[in-house]
């Protein structure tokens, strides 16, 4: 698979956290296991006939699993960055009346009238939707939502008919809606292997099409790719996903099995290249994961099982992901508070130095506290803070600047002021309005913003309110 | 039309109309622009700048009309025109790299089952110069800002290496140094013999960016040399309201069979 490399030369150093973060997600396949600490031994019995795969409905399972996990996965990401998470559900649901009528039609759970009957009545949902958006003023999501309710119904509908009928065939039958990966005959395996390498092979070919038609739909035929010609593609592909997903995964929740593992992927990356491949290994996971899990008790549905692996896994990126990531986002948040908490102590020593005229260096704590309006208490942990990373010293209740806290310190006050001056002298704001502002801009301001505003206020010395600018001079090391 | 392809003008439109929803917003549009202008096209809100852009490049159904460029029906010169669509059409959030989307300009040369090649890359890398932007080639898109943004649409359109350009509004919105690279960029089109054409909004530069312009208000008010039709007699007809017979004649057409049945007849 070296399609995506001769688009792009990737960093070696990149492959390795995904490696490493595919593998931490395979983690919950070893957790799963734990079920059995139920005390069932069936269950036990069960996960042992799993990884043995002696059993061919386990190994048809798996393989079966593991080829729509590839299918859902290179298509869900189409749908997530083209922001079709609800045409994929409204396909997933209209295919159901089709499914109905071919299993009519043969009797028997044969794949191909069903895959013919199933992908028909996907074509014809995708018309009706066109047709209600071209006649009426109904807006995309209604309509798609109307044919979803609509189609879903019918089938729902003819399924219990057929159940009526046929009471000892239903069995089959049953298992569209909610998914039985155990269901998986020779058959339906080939079906979905030869759907999955159709898909393949298409997106391969064509991925530069794809890419141009779902960034900017316009500009693809601008340039003589048809985008309809694209769009309708990817609908015909994503029909034959989710008759290729049904089996396994069931009516009702293989939207999921489109859009969750793309959208996990979407959090880690932004590279479409990327996006497709990490989607793809989840689409896998969570297919084999989610198929293990339902074969540990006797009658399990597959699609419950997938999703709940898919969500957890999105939960678990969605929290630990290194840039976007819950926690990385809620460290950054803290560090960057911490920051600004001694920030704003530096800049209340150098306004209690600023007040005495510079003559003493030293400050005591409970001015310090006094200044900042807080405890002692609390004070004391600034301090401590402040002695750590080395902006001041400290002796008995005794502080003062070490020579870096003293430059910041100057940074932050001339940033405040200079800030304000700009504010007042070019914004044309009043004086007594720019100060809550600068607050908080202080401590963001870069050296290239504060150099412009320098030229700009021709290197100012004195504040709107007539307090000294400090001159900060990077010290050169010597 | 026996005429050689240096005598052909660079676009020809004749009596263009483009209907949305069977009300028309663009109504019998004339004229032919010669080869190696740079051309405003200036009009009021609404007027149809963009459509006649769109209009020309064969994205929309024409209700009547043609349109020629270099003397030849649009579909056998699609490889040598390029475009610059607005920026807020597009999901900036998209998967891709600021070289993702200028590589997207040679996907029109490639062809079906090809991927760029070293010279795609070559001119992709080339065209991000022009507009200073090779330093950002690996960021995502939407780590830019809006100057950014567009200069990224512009290189994608040079990666193209057109003879006609339609730029969609490349000065709304953008900081003073993009406008200033877009108007070196322009000149720099221009020196090479190649036609833009820029849907414009501020009057006040008119006059120093463009030599031809296209005064615009549902209908073709004036167009030629910039120094013929840029005055306020011409700038009061293009900005002094839309003839409002025309407006209750588009919305009754909305309302009817429209178009289709006016021709049929």
């Amino acid at each position: 698979m070296n399609w995506w490399s001769s688009e792009r030369r990737i960093p070696v150093s990149n492959c390795y956290w995904i490696v490493a973060i595919v593998f931490l997600l395979a983690a919950p396949s070893a957790f799963a296991a734990r079920i059995g600490d139920l005390s069932e031994t069936t269950v036990l019995e069960q996960a042992a006939r799993f990884f043995t795969f002696q059993d061919p409905a386990v190994r048809m399972a798996l393989i079966g699993c593991i080829l729509l996990g590839i299918c859902c996965g290179l298509l869900g990401t189409f749908i997530v960055v083209r922001q079709f998470a609800l045409v994929g559900d409204t396909l997933a649901h209209a295919v159901l009346p089709g499914i109905a009528l071919g299993y009519l039609w043969s009797l028997e759970k044969a794949p191909l009238p069903l895959f013919i009957g199933a992908v028909a009545a996907g074509i014809i949902g995708a018309v009706v939707v066109s047709l209600i958006r071209q006649t009426t003023k109904t807006k995309r999501d209604s309509a798609l939502g109307i044919v979803l309710g609509g189609f879903y119904g019918v089938g729902i509908l003819l399924i219990s008919i057929i159940q009526e009928r046929y009471p000892r065939d239903v069995a089959g039958l049953k298992s569209f809606l909610f998914g039985s990966a155990a269901a998986l005959n020779e058959s339906d395996v080939w079906m979905i292997g030869i759907i999955t390498v159709v898909s393949v092979v298409i997106l391969v070919l064509f991925y530069g099409q794809f890419k141009v038609v779902s960034f900017d739909g316009v500009y693809a035929r601008s340039i003589g790719i048809s985008a309809q010609f694209f769009h309708y593609l990817l609908m015909l592909l994503l029909a034959w996903a989710v008759v290729a997903a049904l089996q396994a995964v069931g009516v009702v929740l293989v939207s999921a099995m489109l859009i969750i593992p793309a959208a996990t992927a979407y959090l880690l990356t932004d590279r479409l290249h990327w996006m497709l491949l990490l989607s793809t290994c989840f689409g896998i996971l969570v297919a084999a994961v989610g198929a293990f899990l339902s074969f540990l008790g006797p009658n399990l549905p597959t699609g419950p099982f997938i999703v709940l692996t898919a969500s957890a896994v999105f939960l678990l990126v969605f929290a630990f992901a290194p840039r976007h990531g819950l926690v990385s986002r809620w460290w950054r948040r803290l560090k960057q508070t911490r920051q600004i908490t001694r920030e704003n102590s530096l800049k209340a020593i150098y306004h209690l130095q600023e007040a005495g005229g510079f003559a003493e260096e030293w400050i005591t704590i409970e001015k310090l506290s006094e200044q900042r309006h807080r405890s002692a208490e609390e004070t004391q942990q600034e301090v401590t803070s402040l002695v750590k990373h080395g902006l001041v010293l400290r002796d008995g209740n005794r502080l003062q600047f070490s020579p870096t806290g003293k430059s910041r310190a100057a940074e932050i006050v001339r940033n405040h002021r200079l800030w304000e001056l700009y504010l007042t002298d070019r914004a044309n704001i009043a004086p007594d309005h720019v100060h809550d502002d600068a607050e908080k801009i202080e401590h963001i301001l870069g050296e290239e913003t504060i150099r412009r505003m320098e030229e700009s206020l021709n290197l100012p010395a004195v504040d709107p309110h007539g307090s000294q600018i400090p001159q900060v001079k990077k010290e050169v090391t010597s | 039309m026996a005429e050689s392809e240096s005598e052909s003008p660079a676009l020809e439109v004749h009596d263009l109309t483009v209907a949305y929803h069977k009300k028309p917003v663009l109504w019998g549009v004339d004229f032919e622009i010669p080869a190696g202008n740079l051309v405003g096209i200036v009009g009021p809100n609404g007027a149809g700048k963009s459509t006649l852009i769109k209009a020309a490049m064969g994205l929309l159904p024409l209700s009547s009309g043609w349109v020629e460029m270099f003397g030849e029906p649009l579909e056998e010169n699609r490889h040598r025109v390029g475009y610059v669509p607005q920026r807020e059409d597009i999901d900036w959030d998209f998967p891709v790299s600021v070289m993702d989307v200028v590589l997207m300009g040679r996907y029109g040369k490639l062809g079906l089952f090809k991927w760029p090649k070293k010279e795609d890359r070559r001119v992709a890398e080339e065209s991000l110069a022009k507009v200073k932007m090779l330093p950002f080639a690996n960021r995502q898109i939407s780590n830019l800002s809006g100057g950014q943004q567009q200069r990224v649409f512009l290189a994608r359109a040079l990666a193209q290496e057109s003879d006609m350009y339609f730029m969609d509004e490349p000065f709304a919105g953008v900081d003073a140094a993009t406008e200033s690279a877009i108007i070196d960029l322009l000149r720099d089109l221009k020196s090479k013999g190649k036609t833009v054409f820029v849907v414009h909004h501020d009057l006040s530069t008119v006059k120093e960016y463009f030599d031809w312009l296209i005064l615009l208000n549902t209908r073709l008010v004036a167009h030629g040399p910039t120094e013929e039709v840029f005055n306020p007699d011409m700038l009061g007809k293009t900005y002094g309201g839309q003839l409002t017979v025309m407006t209750e004649v588009a919305e009754a057409l909305a309302r009817d069979d429209g178009l289709d049945a006016t021709r049929r007849h």
